[in-house]
């Protein structure tokens, strides 16, 4: 008698309870971030500082400013290991979620963002695919719904050409020397390859296209390559184990480093250390300063770390990709915040989520309000123009700390746009898209 | 009690030989098939989009493989190589050949991975067991290099990923992303049923015949003039064209867009070899029940703790679920060698004398 009274009294609270939840998820407004990460797997030492990024940006807002003009934020991540098919089902699992729906995926994996962009049209959820993805998407009359500034592999490469260029002195100088693309054989990877081709022809270097198989731990041919070809640079676009493992073959063959430039996806602090002193002089590309020294970061350690800058540093905080974590999911709120201005402060659907990143415009203002102050450059997107072209820069390791190592390089608009122009045009041919008019 | 087939008397050749001779079989296969085609007015998008149409996928790769290992005794670890067969061969011909039929489509695909599939089932005429998985494993490497170098396979197109372009069947659309999940469920529920149907017949025909005894005594089968050359190449060609299908479906009603990678050592290969293993060698059905555990259960492990208002991090849950996961095949098949076949045969057993056992 009594057990059945004790378990009555549970249920009755445990449907209470529910009822009360429920009622209580339907009056906040609230605003869902999904996160598609990798903290475990070949690609962990990558994503796991990029998940933090994420996750310490959004809890900050909900911590110190009550979320985005007082609308919640809430996320949650699911693992994908970096591979497409789980990919699919965290985008299925997720993208209902929340009093409105997903506002906006960030894959963080070109090739899960491949497979998202005929979906994102049809379910009404816009992509940030934040400087990865396909290039070709910067052409905002064709691809509606997803977005990839600041720049795109094709303005990266463009913009690594121009650094070489400088430092032989003048494109003159460039013909004739021998240039590797040392990539991931994916579509990540390839991406790069059009452009480079294009610019060899133009400028008369040698280019050679290594690629790395997946997971890309294995590369004692690919250098026995390298020693024999003697490149003047190589440019790598590796994700993951790759970079590390590359980054200690070239100091085997005591490749020197200051020829040997990654892409922003192989540039960040887990790639160098574990190279050691052989990676001093590492050079790579990158749209954002490292380190912990920003305003946001002081704010984090605040808030989020009540102030411990050794837990901190334990969590990523600094780190090349916990930056981009941040700096993303700082994209990604602003654009929420832009489309609050027009639909109202509450929680939006994907739909009006497209056209704040369409509007969005992240001034020097904002940027120096935010704790963004020297670390990330203004960025404008228009209807047209989803990628901006934003200035990249090179940035060197010193063995404990990265420090910019050029001047800010604008990739080559007059090259890149019309080739992303014509690719824009044949994906709409084979898929019956009619661009819109921007006008 | 339920299960007795006392009284169950055959009067005609044909009756006695019915894919299911015991009237409860007959039942409870219409019934699950009933049910099957009943599941899009309940399931969400998630539940059809990301599990069901992956296990129908799955669960038509393991026939195939069945067919080849646990039938015919070749072993194979070129699964994920024959499915990309498949699907490259479905995306060529869907995309180059204006208007053609996307079912005609997927079965010409089919046969594009059965003729690559003989020819690296060449070697099982002079190497068995281990030796020629290796064999099968040089297939996997090797194709799948090859779709990633050769850019006429996807259309020369920067990034080397194909995407399923989109197709009708009787004016519904079924791939593409703008296809529900209802309908692409559908069409591989089909193609799932049809094939399994065909494949539960084959083997216990006289080929399948051929092929056990090949399996069981090659030297033996070959002296009572079974052709070993004809046979093995068959059952290549048979498990091969299942794995293209299933392939073809994967990127056309699953995936929607990939690069090779999906169809890897680990993504595809074992993850069948696990399937069949476990479900059981040489049993249609097993190969179905196998692709639901693999396949069910990481995603049944992964929502459990969330379901239960258990919050852990993210990644301790993937490494929890893997872990547990290992745990259970290892235990499975201590307690169960033969695999979810032989224990549906147990149960069976019981259940015919179930609830009077004497």
């Amino acid at each position: 008698m009594k057990f059945r009274k004790a378990v009555l009294a549970a249920a009755g609270a445990v449907v209470g309870f529910g009822t009360f939840a429920a009622a209580e998820t339907a009056k906040a407004d609230e605003q869902f971030f999904p996160m598609l990460v990798y903290r475990t797997g070949a690609y962990a030492p990558s994503g796991i500082p990029v998940a933090n990024g994420f996750r310490d940006y959004y809890t900050l807002l909900n911590k110190r400013d009550g979320g985005i003009n007082g609308v919640t934020v809430t996320f949650e991540e699911c693992e994908t290991q970096y591979k497409t098919n789980l990919g699919v089902e965290c985008y299925e699992k997720l993208k209902g979620n929340g009093p409105t729906g997903a506002s906006l995926f960030n894959p963080y994996s070109t090739g899960i963002t491949y497979q998202l962009i005929p979906k994102a049209s049809v379910d009404k959820i816009p992509i940030l695919s934040m400087g990865y993805g396909r290039t070709s998407a910067a052409d905002g009359r064709v691809f509606e719904w997803v977005f990839n500034p600041p720049a795109t592999y094709w303005s990266q490469a463009s913009a690594v050409i121009k650094y070489f260029s400088r430092r032989v002195g003048g494109y003159d100088k460039l013909a004739g020397k021998k240039i590797v693309h040392l990539h991931h054989n994916s579509a990540y990877g390839k991406e790069a390859n059009p452009t480079l081709e294009v610019l060899a022809k133009r400028y008369g270097y040698k280019l050679t296209m290594i690629p790395v198989d997946h997971p890309g731990q294995e590369q004692s041919s690919q250098w026995r390559q390298i020693r024999r070809i003697k490149p003047d640079f190589i440019f790598m676009s590796g994700w993951g184990v790759m970079n590390q493992v590359a980054i200690k073959e070239a100091g085997n063959i005591r490749y020197p480093m200051d020829q040997f430039v990654g892409n922003w996806w192989s540039g960040s602090d887990a790639d160098v250390i574990p190279a050691g002193d052989g990676a001093k002089g590492y050079l790579s590309t990158t749209f954002h300063g490292a380190g912990a020294d920003f305003g946001v970061h002081a704010e984090i350690i605040k808030h989020i770390y009540g102030g411990d800058a050794a837990a901190a540093r334990e969590n990523k905080v600094g780190e090349v990709l916990y930056n981009r974590g941040v700096v993303n999911a700082m994209f990604a709120t602003e654009a929420v915040r832009t489309a609050q201005a027009k639909f109202g402060n509450k929680s939006l659907t994907g739909e009006q989520v497209r056209w704040g990143l369409e509007n969005l415009n992240i001034t020097q203002e904002t940027l120096d309000k935010l704790g963004f102050k020297d670390m990330v450059s203004p960025l404008k997107i228009t209807c047209e123009d989803h990628e901006t072209m934003g200035p990249v820069i090179i940035q060197k390791w010193d063995g404990a700390k990265w420090s910019y190592a050029s001047e800010w390089l604008t990739p080559m608009r007059d090259i890149v746009r019309p080739i992303v122009e014509a690719d824009a045009a044949a994906y709409a041919k084979e898929n019956n898209i009619t661009p819109r008019d921007c006008k | 009690m339920f299960y007795r087939e006392a009284g169950q008397f055959k009067t005609t050749y044909q009756g006695d030989q019915a894919l299911f001779p015991v009237f409860q079989d007959k039942v409870a296969v219409l019934l699950v098939i009933i049910a099957a085609y009943a599941v899009p007015f309940f399931a969400d998008e998630y539940w059809l989009q990301a599990i069901f149409i992956q296990f129908l996928v799955f669960a038509l790769m393991a026939i195939g493989l069945n067919i080849l290992m646990g039938y015919a005794g070749q072993i194979s670890l070129g699964t994920g190589a024959f499915a990309a067969v498949g699907a490259y061969a479905c995306y060529k011909l869907t995309t180059n050949i204006e208007g053609m039929n996307i079912i005609v489509a997927i079965l010409l695909s089919g046969g594009c991975a059965a003729a690559v599939g003989v020819l690296f089932g060449l070697p099982s005429l002079r190497i068995k067991g281990f030796y020629l998985a290796v064999a099968t494993l040089a297939a996997q490497f090797f194709i799948l290099w090859l779709f990633n170098k050769v850019g006429w396979f996807y259309n020369d197109n920067p990034s080397g990923t194909i995407t399923a372009p989109p197709r009708e069947i009787f004016g519904i659309l079924v791939t593409g992303p703008s296809a529900s999940a209802e309908a692409r469920y559908i069409v591989c529920l089909t193609f799932l049923i049809v094939f399994a149907w065909f494949a539960k017949n084959l083997v216990r025909g006289r080929i399948g015949r051929n092929w056990m005894a090949i399996r069981d005594m090659d030297i033996a089968a070959e002296i009572i003039g079974i052709r070993p050359l004809q046979t093995k190449l068959l059952a290549f060609a048979i498990s091969s064209f299942y794995c293209g299908v299933a392939g073809a479906l994967m990127i056309f009603c699953w995936l929607g867009s990939a690069e090779t990678e999906a169809f890897d050592l680990a993504n595809v290969s074992f993850r069948v070899l696990f399937m069949i293993i476990i479900g059981g060698l040489g049993s249609i059905g097993g190969s179905i029940m196998g692709a639901a555990f693999i396949i069910l259960m990481p995603i049944f492990l992964t929502n459990f703790p969330p379901m239960i208002g258990v919050e852990i991090s993210t990644a301790l849950q993937k490494h929890l679920e893997e872990i547990i996961f290992g745990v259970m095949i290892v235990v499975f098949l201590i307690v169960e060698p033969e695999g979810f076949a032989r224990l549906w045969q147990i149960l069976r057993e019981k259940l015919r004398k179930w609830p009077f056992p004497y």
